[in-house]
């Protein structure tokens, strides 16, 4: 280890971890509603950077748009699309396959990861948009002094901390929703069981799309953050990814767990980096996943998962 | 009032399991389907409350009407918008919801106010004390008698007119199926909620009703004033426990009791 960077890591991966969590939000909505566990959330990602890129005008890039609307214009447009886009999947996707085997529903949702993949590219094309709008300059870097840390000090740039603001404000949000409203109720008791849901005059489905919308809604922010940092590319769905060990992590049922599973994941994949070996600081792809396999086999449902309620 | 005219059901489109039931619910009135295991009670009430459709199930002949219209053929939120709720059988609770979580989701579909809602819980806990002690423990924990009380609760939150209750009583000690019987009572008194009360502990369920119907492979084979069935020596020997030779048999073996009357065969 080289203890003088591990401050910076430590923060650094913090801070990448609110994305990641807010992007595993997603899924573990869609999986707590419904069981289905959706494959193609890392592609609405993506799709959603892409489609927040094409509100901002795209520049001269090849796929760009027509419309030349300000980063926050751009947003708020493609999180309306992007809402619309939810509860199509739901009606047009799902819908038809109620009462098909789960898994069936879940190779639904890894063909539908294949046709974002391919309508992005055709309407975007697939190269590389490096002008995503950035809202500071890399330039802009906040320190904090911290003595016996490199430089005594932690360096972060403005960028990565606004995403973890927004994300995990957007998170908190989003889960004060769904545990202190009437609707989050609706959504609590339909993830338990859809039968008694519907005698006790839930309108199930109406649950189910309002679940596919701001799960639309979760990813295209979440992909608006990552382009932020990364840029616009059809890696982003692959990058998104790493918001399933968080899940496993946190216990598929926990949407806390979950916002929590990614800022642990964050957390391992920048401390890795702090060591000494080059072996281990090449091992940041797979450090989640080590950690995720010591995990499961100490609580198999997850840090933060619902135990089986075994009492009749 | 509610009005069955009839009505056949079929699951997955071949299994006729209603054979032409009618039965009506007068206002205010506690009624009893009663009748052995596999006769069709349950596809009865589900038949009412609209959530057959979610298991294949149709009802392919016949009416259901409520207040004078028709209600077959609503999805199960119009129904309870419309004052009928059922409570299912085996005390389905949201696990992992609190106790006072899963009496507001009986109010879901309600406009109500902050005020309204408070009001309703109360009443919930009037009817129930006990679960006032348990409104923040998880449902999933309570015991069994604790757990009907929550479904029942959550079903009084929707303010029916109607509720179709599915063997209240299963796997309780009888001295709880006495507490709970006493509430279905209050209720159907103090609140004026009309009951259709699914069961196979007859003794409980003639003893509460005011009218009651014998069920048998999806045919109604008996029916009247609740306390006329109760000296019916057919139902003495097959609810009532009072038989002396042993063994069970069906009606069908019967030969003294009057059948009644259908209009189909
Ligand atoms: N979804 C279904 N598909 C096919 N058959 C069904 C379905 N549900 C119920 N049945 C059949 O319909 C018949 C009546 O079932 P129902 O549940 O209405 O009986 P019940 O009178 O409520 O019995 P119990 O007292 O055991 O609850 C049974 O033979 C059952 O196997
Ligand atoms: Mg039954």
């Amino acid at each position: 280890m080289n203890w003088s960077l591990v401050p910076q890591q430590f923060v650094t991966g913090i801070l990448n971890g609110g994305t990641i969590g807010l992007i595993a939000l997603g899924i573990v909505l869609i999986y707590k509603s419904s069981e289905v566990f959706n494959f193609a959330h890392g592609h609405l990602v993506m799709f959603g950077a892409f489609l927040t890129w094409w509100f901002t005008g795209g520049g001269a890039e090849p796929g760009a748009g027509f419309i030349d609307l300000p980063l926050w214009g751009a947003v708020v447009a493609a999180l309306i699309v992007s809402m619309g886009l939810g509860l199509v999947i739901e009606r047009f996707a799902l819908r038809p396959m109620t009462g098909q085997p789960l898994l069936a529903i879940m190779l639904m949702t890894l063909g539908l990861a294949q046709l974002f993949e391919g309508t992005t590219a055709i309407l975007f094309g697939v190269e590389l948009k490096s002008n995503f709008p950035a809202p500071f300059s890399p330039s802009d870097v906040l320190v904090i002094p911290f003595p016996g840390a490199f430089g005594d000090a932690i360096r972060l740039k403005y960028t990565l901390v606004a995403t973890f603001v927004v994300a995990t404000l957007a998170a908190v949000v989003f889960i004060w929703f769904f545990n202190s409203t009437k609707t989050g109720l609706a959504m609590r008791a339909t993830a338990e069981d859809h039968e008694v849901a519907r005698s006790v005059g839930i309108k199930v489905r109406r649950v189910f799309g309002l679940s596919w919308g701001i799960a639309g809604v979760i990813a295209t922010l979440g992909g608006v953050l990552l382009a932020t940092v990364s840029g616009v590319s059809l890696n982003l769905s692959t990058v998104a990814l790493i918001a399933f060990p968080a899940i496993l992590l946190g216990g598929l049922e926990s949407l806390g767990g979950a916002l929590l599973g990614g800022f642990a994941i964050g957390l391992v994949q920048a401390l890795v980096q702090a060591s000494r070996l080059i072996e281990v600081r090449n091992s940041s792809e797979i450090a989640p996943y080590l950690l995720l396999l010591v995990v499961l086999l100490i609580r198999p449902e997850g840090l933060f998962g619902q135990k089986r309620i075994e009492r009749i | 009032m509610l009005q069955i005219n009839n009505i056949e059901v079929v699951y997955s489109d071949v299994i006729l399991v209603l054979r032409g039931i009618s039965l009506a619910v007068p206002e205010k009135r506690i009624v009893s389907l009663l009748g052995a295991n596999g006769a069709g009670k349950s596809t009865t009430l589900k038949a009412i409350s609209g959530l057959l459709r979610t298991q294949q199930g149709e009802v392919t002949r016949g009416s259901i009407e409520w207040d004078g219209e028709r209600i077959d053929g609503r999805s199960p939120d119009e129904i309870v918008q419309m004052g009928i709720v059922q409570v299912l059988e085996g005390r389905r609770l949201f696990e992992h919801l609190t106790v006072e979580e899963n009496l507001r989701t009986g109010a879901v579909f309600r406009r109500t106010s902050d005020a309204e809602l408070r009001r309703d819980l109360d009443e919930v806990y009037g009817y129930f004390p006990r679960l006032a002690e348990f409104r923040r423990r998880t449902a999933g924990y309570l015991s069994g008698g604790e757990q009907q009380m929550v479904v029942i609760g959550r079903a009084l939150m929707a303010k029916p007119k109607l509720m179709l209750m599915d063997e209240p009583s299963l796997g309780l000690a009888p001295l709880l199926v006495q507490s709970i019987f006493e509430v279905i009572g209050r209720i159907n008194e103090e609140s004026g909620v009309s009951i259709l009360l699914v069961e196979q502990n007859a003794n409980v369920a003639l003893r509460s009703a005011s009218h009651a119907y014998v069920m048998e492979t999806g045919r109604i084979v008996l029916d009247g004033p609740a306390e006329q069935l109760a000296e019916n020596a057919d139902i003495k020997e097959f609810y009532l426990g009072m038989t002396q030779v042993g063994g069970r048999k069906s009606y069908r073996d019967v030969k003294h009791y009057k059948r009644r009357k259908r209009w189909l065969g």
